[in-house]
């Protein structure tokens, strides 16, 4: 406070003064400089990865830290003409979908009376669905193992991972939903309900389609969480057939430990597919997140 | 200063809650009116309750069943020494949840899950903070900087464990023959194989996967800040450093705590990265609370003992949050006074 006072005392310096503090001057190579390291730090790791893939094991073993003296596809070609990889990588799609498809929908609707309806309970029920965020899964996968797989025999199966994962998405999507369906103008409602239309028409013909945006960041957010899932799916999925592409690399690494070059491809070609659908969906990402942070 | 700034802030980002709230309001004349409820025949009262049923419905169904019983089974099993099978009646009190607190691989996973804790928010605190102001000036290529700072997240923690695994392997990897190219030693066992080592190790690791996190979370809400106060400070002769201490930053204050926040929830249920990287080990020095109770109930099938360890977890997460919530998110949080208020003057 003190210094913003003094500061404002040489009223004559302030031609110049606002294009310095916009990093224009000197300070700016220093700005680049951390960028760069920063880059590097971050893309480093998984350069270094996907390049390994490239090699053969005697060449990184001999030079692990240096440039590739060898450049192959054999890793690469020999994951993907392998049945295992294909196979994760679809029921780590179909897991995904069904865990968004489910929290989309419930989440959407539950957050409907929720934004738009005036009841008694409405604030204790919403408060149920906060208080889910202090829920770790950790806390719950010893249970859901036991109700899973024994009680219900729902083991090996997508359903069994999708819907307590779809449970634990839940609430930050209503926290999500909410406030953006209250934003909706009421007069949509009123024109509709004059028109005739019920609570569940007008939810359906015109809350639905304008909550397009809404859904999206919600299903982004559950598909990013489905699809890097670890724990659950560690637990429930057992049978190879049935277990999705982060099981499918802990495995590989494991089981291949000696393959390092084996290795780098394999996490390489687990990643793309994430990177290509989140990196596009960055803004949507970040909303979300923010949202959850607003929330 | 900073509170003003705090109460700004607070106001911008809340601006779609109260009013809507006061919309939802008025809406619910509609439903009530006569004419309709005539046409359709029902009693109101019942039909808008038969509306809320069908839509809260599936969402409830799911999240009692799959959240808030498991968890409840969790405190029922960990009142008896049960292995999973067979029928659960060997009821044995509070017994589990001594024998988990004076286990000492539990307190060693507890304190490893409170050094994680304290070391994410105090690295990636100023690093992230400092690294979004930095970003946040009009330079070159600056989306590009969001979108690969923003990579490691996008990746499975299964992902980012294993590749950083093989670069941290004793001897052929990548980091022990750099520091041995310039004559640093490196443990025998590798970073990840020794246990003065290993947890450290482990957060770097946590950091390189979280940090890009923090940024664009810090980013986001930079970007909410209105260019007019910088203009203002500038022209009143305030140098970058002085804006981003005296005005950017308080007005990064929500962002700040509810990053913290997120980062203590997380750092107290890590399983994932420790289970690839280190599986707990070595001699039990990267355990954390959730490795300690996946290993003894699935591994050793000690569901009784697994249950009290997954029960003193939720305890610690709770209280952690609930004490966050009112000392710290609660000056944030204006809008849920008046939100109280107007729900109390509209009974």
């Amino acid at each position: 406070m003190s210094a913003m006072t003094q500061s404002r005392a040489p009223e004559s310096y302030t031609p110049d003064r606002p294009r310095k503090a916009d990093g224009a001057g000197r300070g700016n190579i220093f700005v680049y400089l951390i960028a760069a390291l920063v880059v590097a730090f971050t893309l480093g790791p998984v350069l270094y990865g996907v390049l390994a893939g490239f090699r053969t094991n005697t060449d990184l073993s001999r030079n692990p830290s240096g440039w590739p003296e060898v450049f192959t596809f054999d890793n690469y070609k020999n994951i993907l003409t392998g049945d295992r990889f294909w196979g994760y990588a679809f029921n780590s799609t179909m897991i995904a979908l069904i865990t968004t498809a489910i929290v989309v929908v419930a989440g959407l609707m539950a957050a409907y009376p929720l934004a738009r309806y005036q009841f008694r309970l409405r604030e204790p029920l919403y408060l149920v669905f906060v208080m889910g965020l202090l829920f770790p899964v950790a806390v719950a996968v010893i249970p859901l193992f036991i109700m899973i797989s024994n009680d219900l025999g729902w083991g090996d199966t997508w359903w069994g991972v999708a819907l307590p994962q779809a449970a634990f998405a839940l609430p930050t999507t209503i926290i999500i939903l909410r406030p953006f369906l209250q934003a909706l103008p009421k007069e949509l409602e009123e024109a509709a309900l004059i028109d005739g239309a019920s609570r569940i028409g007008f939810f359906w013909r015109i809350l639905l389609p304008l909550s397009g945006p809404g859904m999206v960041t919600v299903g982004v957010l559950a598909f990013v969480g489905s699809w890097n899932a670890y724990l659950l799916p560690l637990l429930l999925l057992r049978n190879d057939s049935i277990k999705t592409l982060p099981l499918g690399v802990a495995d590989f690494s494991t089981r291949y430990a000696t393959d390092m070059v084996g290795v780098f491809a394999y996490t390489s070609l687990a990643m793309i597919p994430a990177l290509i659908f989140f990196l596009s969906l960055q803004n949507k990402i970040v909303n979300g997140l923010q949202g959850a942070v607003k929330g | 200063m900073a509170d003003e700034a705090t109460a700004r802030r607070g106001g911008t980002a809340s601006t779609a809650t109260p009013n809507p709230t006061e919309a939802a309001g008025s809406t619910q004349v509609l439903p009530a009116a006569p004419a309709r409820a005539g046409r359709r025949g029902t009693r109101p009262g019942l039909r808008k309750g038969l509306e809320i049923a069908f839509f809260v419905t599936p969402a409830l169904v799911v999240f009692l069943g799959f959240v808030v019983w498991p968890v409840v089974k969790a405190i029922q099993y960990s009142l008896y020494n049960w292995r999973g099978y067979g029928p659960m009646v060997d009821f044995v009190g509070l017994k589990n949840f001594t024998y988990v607190l004076g286990n000492t691989v539990f307190q060693g996973a507890l304190s490893h899950n409170l050094i994680i804790m304290v070391l994410s928010i105090a690295i990636q605190l100023p690093l992230g903070l400092g690294i979004a102001l930095l970003l946040n000036r009009k330079i070159r290529g600056r989306n590009l900087l969001r979108t690969l700072v923003f990579v490691p997240w996008v990746l499975s923690e299964v992902v980012t464990g294993v590749i950083w695994r093989q670069m941290l392997q004793a001897d052929y990897g990548l980091l022990d023959t750099l520091l041995g190219s310039i004559g640093i030693p490196t443990p025998q066992q590798g970073f990840l194989g020794d246990t003065s080592y290993a947890l450290a190790a482990v957060m770097v690791v946590l950091t390189w996967k979280y940090l890009g996190l923090a940024i664009v979370l810090f980013l986001a809400g930079l970007a909410g800040v209105p260019e007019e106060l910088n203009e203002a400070a500038q022209i009143d002769g305030a140098s970058w450093w002085q804006i981003q201490r005296r005005v950017t930053i308080p007005l990064l204050g929500p962002t700040v705590r509810t990053w913290i926040f997120l980062s203590m929830i997380g750092s107290i249920q890590v399983f994932d990265m420790v289970w690839i990287l280190t599986g707990g080990g070595p001699a039990e020095s990267t355990n954390t609370m959730a490795t300690f109770l996946y290993s003894w109930g699935v591994d050793r099938n000690l569901i009784g003992v697994a249950s009290a360890a997954s029960v003193i977890l939720f305890v610690i997460a709770l209280v952690f949050a609930l004490t966050y919530q009112r000392l710290v998110l609660r000056r944030d949080a204006i809008d849920y006074v008046p939100r109280k208020a107007r729900k109390a003057a509209t009974r």
